[in-house]
């Protein structure tokens, strides 16, 4: 099944997304800043970055599958949360972010 | 062994003290980015705590900050927030949030307003290390 995004280009869904990895979780990248990943959703695409990378998708999401209180992950700019989550939907050329709340108080 | 330091010039002291009065009675917040640990840039960022003793970044800033870094090698240098009726030191709540172990914390206390207190820190799996601000 293809979908056509803007321009006509025609994409596969589920196909390759750029994921932004933050400094705490490139120990676990081999130090890459970026990697690619494929997922029909943020969920698939953590499952599969957690083949390549053990122990990342721990630090992204609770027990359940749903992502941590304090991460965001950002699909095209846009953070998931509030809105479908890891249920989010991905597209060939997607980019995802993963950016750790910076949070405090007295 | 010497302890860690961080070279904070004479303005960005000035303005993050600035940046506390500012939002006091509230927690302010912002980041200090910069190449190989070099404080070269300050932003301040909106606190989407509506309280006065927490402060929780927004998150859009912060993801358009981190897509600058990837895109120019810069990294996030320092957090900074202020304690405005507190001490300058990491609370328990700093401790249990403090994700980014590669930035130091600054915390800057106006528990005396007329005499702003800067201190910083590392905090690594809630160990607190002071590090100098020179």
């Amino acid at each position: 099944m293809f979908a056509i995004r803007e321009g006509g280009v025609p994409v596969t869904d589920g196909g390759s997304v750029t994921v932004l990895v933050p400094v705490p979780l490139r120990q676990l990248t081999g130090g890459e800043s970026k990697v690619t990943g494929d997922g029909e959703t943020v969920a698939a695409l953590i499952d599969d970055l957690e083949g390549r990378y053990p122990g990342i998708k721990g630090r992204i999401c609770e027990g359940d599958g749903r992502i941590r209180r304090f991460v965001n992950v950002f699909v095209n700019g846009a953070n998931v949360r509030g809105a479908d989550g890891e249920r989010t939907a991905l597209r060939a050329g997607d980019e995802v972010g993963i950016v750790p709340a910076m949070a405090g108080g007295r | 062994m010497s302890p860690e330091t961080l070279v904070l010039s004479r303005e960005m002291r000035a303005e993050i003290v600035a940046h506390s009065r500012e939002l006091a009675p509230r927690e302010c917040c912002g980041v200090i980015l910069g190449p190989a640990g070099v404080a070269a840039e300050l932003h301040r960022l909106t606190n989407l705590e509506p309280g006065v003793d927490r402060y929780l970044v927004d998150d859009a800033e912060l993801y358009a900050l981190a897509r600058a870094n990837d895109e120019r090698g810069w990294d996030f240098v320092a957090i900074y927030h202020s304690h405005p009726v507190s001490v300058a030191f990491p609370s328990k709540t700093d401790r249990e949030l403090a994700f980014w172990e590669e930035a130091v914390y600054v915390i800057c206390s106006l528990e005396h307003p007329d005499a702003p207190v800067l201190r910083g820190f590392r905090i690594v799996a809630d160990e607190v290390a002071e590090v100098e601000l020179v």
